[in-house]
């Protein structure tokens, strides 16, 4: 249709008219799902005695873990810039043969969660591990800070790579080529133009890199490295200090919220996934020629570690220990973990769709808070998140306690700005006036919204459930302290197995995640491929 | 028994400061089609929503066939709309479009309504067509269609030829004033076009700054144009200042005749058409011709007279070059606007 400049006139019009109460039932339902459990940890904390609580607060270890934390953050957004922004750009700007394959294989290893990456690498090393027993190489098992930092790095980099990669899609040509017109050479174009273009997409990259690392768990407690969320843990699960794990819950929270707090506007524009329209127009490539060679190498020996390790460590473990024995158990850890994570997809979805009609149709400061919450909810680090679950529960609602449904809210909570995203990409394709034009056709506001906008979000709302779906697979912090008594999902199962250096046993477990969590990746190219 | 009634509605929009209806107050007849004419940004097109009930007036009445309707949301007034994109249903075909909402046809006979009204509107063997497999006058018929296909008792428009091209908007605009006709269909235009309202609409109001300036038929709108704004939105317009005595007025043209009787100063309008140009020898005091427009039918001049440029239309068979004297002798009485002092006053009320 010609007229697309009315569009921003009608979103305007929006901004005088109130929202009807019931699209306001979501929002408040999640931010109370949020607050309530939050505020039980708060209450938790608040009864340590005076004395006892000196002696938490200014535990000298709690220095040791913020730093710890902070630097693991640090070297993990460090390195994933290194090896994404390189290859965002020969994927995006050079003739680099087989670009598409670059750029499935660069998002690949989403597909592989940090603990599986962490036994993956776990298993290279040690007397027992891969190169002893078949190069017959002496390589201690990482382990600490490297172990976190290579286990971390090599997930998360496509994260980083898939913002840089749609900020450098969408450069457009043309400021380039003006630069170059002005009498900038090439290095400049790139320092004065390029890279302050792609400053909000590696902000918005970094973010979700320290959001992830923050809140992650799995590798972390597998290579044994001290930061909060390992301390709160083993205060949990071993000493059954409560209150100490709620206080350090609370720092790591605080830690997290930051940034949040700071800018979440960049969570807004962030991209979790490869999710929207990202065609790579036409612009001028620059013509690699005899870089060809190291750069290709380069990208292989990326990919030998991102991709080849895990994947090469499963096949290792599995042709030596065939697991036909284990497959019941495993397909019945599968259903476990899909029983989980199904129904939070469902719900996401159907709170993600008022939540995103609110802030499309209705701006406003109310709306906007709305969706902040959801993006702190994604923020929370899951194990602080699940401990206020289990406090909230114990204290609360009793029979909530290790149940399905607090789980499958847990995941919601945690999930839900996934959701977000392609709702709100289809949402702003289906203009205002359709609505309308149902309206004066005789049909009440529901009606209309459900003949002519729910048509129109249909791919985007089954989008967004594989995301949230796929994610919630692979979830482990949340459903460890969560997951009712025997609910051994695949996540939990590989790391209790890893953890006990029982990794024979949890291969065949990661397997099933990994080559789960491949097709998903597999989807949503497939997704973006027709035009998002 | 009016169709519609529109009593002092008026709308601020938050975010700015002057209001975007202003206390507008018209009336629309039976079978009448009314226009709502205006420079975009004027709040015609505010008017024909919140006449929809797409907005909410501050204040303000309206009330469709003497029933209130001002608290009444948009699905039970009875009223259609055409929007200026169309917003055809993009996962609907075309029959399915005009089927979506007929709440007053038996299921059974839909389908068969709805072929009938699409042919009405000049539409065969497109029922099965995406709506973005269709033209844009093509999608026009079909949002006309769809809008007549629920019966409503009031078509409001908001600029549905704008987005057609030249000659296919005058066909599409004479066959849809035909259909509005035939089936005694009320009808309300927006539009900026002044020749699409002219030629439309039974009546017109002409909307400036959130208020109504005048409203009347096209003829009445465009020989007596009430203020400086509607004459020359309307048309080109000479605008004069002068002191009246009764018929005529002292002006820098010197005594003309005016109309209607007024006394005191007034300012004045004359179109150029009204205006025609004699040749002169003598070049002291004389006008003189700066620019020349030849339109086909007729010629438009710009002549330099006394500090200030006039606008005058002759025949093709009058020829003046630039450079020539010649003398601005008007053919009609020049009409009356609002006076000076109050034009002043209304100016101030504006800022």
């Amino acid at each position: 249709m010609a007229d697309s400049a009315a569009l921003p006139m009608t979103a305007s019009s929006a901004r005088r008219t109130t929202p009807p109460w019931y699209l306001l039932v979501a929002p408040s339902a999640v931010g109370l799902a949020m607050v309530l459990p939050l505020l039980y940890l708060v209450v938790r904390a608040a009864e340590a005695d005076p004395a006892q609580l000196a002696s938490v607060v200014m535990h000298a270890r709690n220095l040791l873990l913020l730093r710890n934390t902070l630097l693991l953050t640090v070297g993990v957004v460090a390195v994933t810039t290194a090896m994404a922004l390189p290859l965002a750009w020969l994927v995006v700007r050079t003739d680099v043969p087989g670009r598409r394959l670059l750029t499935l294989l660069s998002v690949l290893p989403l597909s592989v969660p940090g603990y599986v990456m962490a036994f993956a690498l776990l298993g290279l090393g040690g007397n027992y591990g891969l190169m002893a027993r078949v190069f017959g190489l002496a390589v201690p098992r990482p382990s600490g800070y490297w172990g976190a930092l290579a286990a971390l790095s090599l997930y998360c980099f496509p994260y980083v790579f898939l913002n840089v990669r749609a900020s450098l899609t969408g450069l457009d040509a043309s400021l380039e080529e003006s630069a170059r017109s002005m009498g900038c050479r090439p290095r400049q174009v790139v320092l004065r133009v390029i890279l302050p273009h792609l400053r909000p997409a590696l902000f918005s990259g970094w973010l979700i890199v320290a959001i992830y690392v923050l809140g992650d768990f799995g590798a972390i407690a597998l290579m044994r490295y001290e930061v909060f969320s390992y301390a709160i843990y083993t205060q949990y699960s071993g000493a059954f200090d409560r209150v100490y794990a709620a206080w350090l819950s609370l720092m790591l929270l605080a830690l997290a919220l930051i940034p949040v707090l700071l800018e979440g506007r960049l969570l807004n524009r962030a991209r979790f996934a490869r999710t929207g329209t990202g065609v790579a127009r036409r612009t001028q490539r620059v013509t690699l020629g005899g870089w060809r060679v190291p750069a290709l190498a380069c990208v292989t020996l990326l990919f030998v570690a991102s991709i080849g390790l895990p994947f090469g460590m499963l096949g290792y473990w599995l042709s030596q220990y065939p697991p036909w024995g284990e497959l019941p158990r495993v397909a019945q850890a599968f259903l476990f973990s899909a029983g989980a994570a199904a129904p939070a997809a469902l719900v996401a979805v159907c709170l993600a769709v008022p939540i995103a009609y609110l802030r499309v149709r209705y701006p406003s400061a109310m709306s906007r808070a709305a969706e902040r919450i959801i993006y702190v909810g994604y923020a929370l680090p899951p194990l602080a998140l699940a401990l206020a679950m289990v406090f909230f529960s114990l204290r609360a609602a009793r029979p909530l306690y290790q149940s399905l449904p607090l789980l499958v809210a847990a995941y919601v909570i945690s999930f839900l700005a996934l959701a977000m995203g392609p709702i709100r990409a289809a949402l702003l394709q289906a203009p205002r006036r359709l609505e309308e034009a149902a309206r004066s056709l005789g049909l009440s506001p529901v009606a209309a919204f459900a003949r002519t906008v729910v048509p129109l979000l249909r791919r985007g709302m089954l989008a967004s459930m594989v995301l949230v779906f796929v994610i919630a697979m692979k979830e482990l912090p949340i459903t460890l302290l969560l997951a009712p008594t025997g609910y051994t999902t695949l996540s939990v199962a590989v790391f209790s197995r890893t953890s006990e250096a029982l990794l024979a046993e949890a291969a065949p477990y990661a397997a099933a995640i990994v080559l789960f969590s491949s097709l998903f990746v597999g989807l949503l190219l497939r997704y973006e491929g027709r035009g998002g | 028994m009016h169709v519609l009634e529109v009593k002092l509605v008026s709308k601020r929009f938050a975010d700015q400061e002057r209001p975007a209806v202003d206390a507008v107050s018209f009336r629309v007849e039976p079978g009448e089609i009314f226009g709502l004419l205006g420079p975009s940004g004027c709040g015609k097109t505010t008017t024909l929503r919140i006449i929809a009930g797409f907005e909410r007036p501050d204040g303000g009445i309206v009330a469709i066939r003497e029933r209130n309707v001002t608290g009444l949301p948009p699905e039970k007034r009875k009223v259609g709309f055409v929007f200026q994109d169309y917003a055809l249903f993009p996962h609907l075909t075309v029959l399915k479009n005009v089927m979506f909402a007929m709440r007053s046809v038996a299921s059974a006979q839909r389908e068969q309504y709805a072929r009938g009204i699409l042919c009405m509107v000049g539409l065969t063997d497109l029922d099965d067509r995406m709506p973005d497999e269709l033209s844009g006058g093509q999608q026009q018929r079909v949002a006309l269609a769809r809008a007549l296909a629920a019966r409503p008792q009031l078509l409001l428009m908001d600029e549905p030829f704008s987005n057609l091209d030249a000659g296919l908007r005058d066909a599409t605009r004479r066959e849809v004033r035909l259909l509005l006709k035939a089936q005694g269909l009320n009808a309300i235009l927006v539009t900026h076009d002044q020749e699409e309202a002219l030629s439309f609409c039974d009546r017109l109001a002409v909307m400036n700054h959130g208020h109504l300036e005048q409203v009347g038929t096209p003829e009445e709108v465009y020989h007596h144009p009430g203020t400086p704004f509607v004459a020359q939105f309307l048309g080109r317009a000479n605008l004069l200042s002068g002191n009246a005595t009764g018929d005529s007025a002292k002006t820098e043209l010197g005594d003309i005749a005016i109309r209607p009787h007024a006394h005191g100063p007034v300012l004045l309008s004359l179109r150029p058409e009204h205006l025609s140009l004699m040749a002169t020898e003598k070049p002291e005091g004389a006008a003189e011709i700066v620019a020349r427009e030849f339109r086909g039918h007729d010629v438009t001049y710009r002549v330099h007279y006394g500090g200030r440029a006039y606008l005058a239309h002759t025949e093709y068979t009058h020829s003046f070059f630039p450079g020539q004297s010649v003398r601005l002798v008007p053919r009609e009485p020049a009409v009356v606007l609002r006076t000076v002092e109050a034009h002043a006053a209304d100016g101030g009320r504006e800022q």
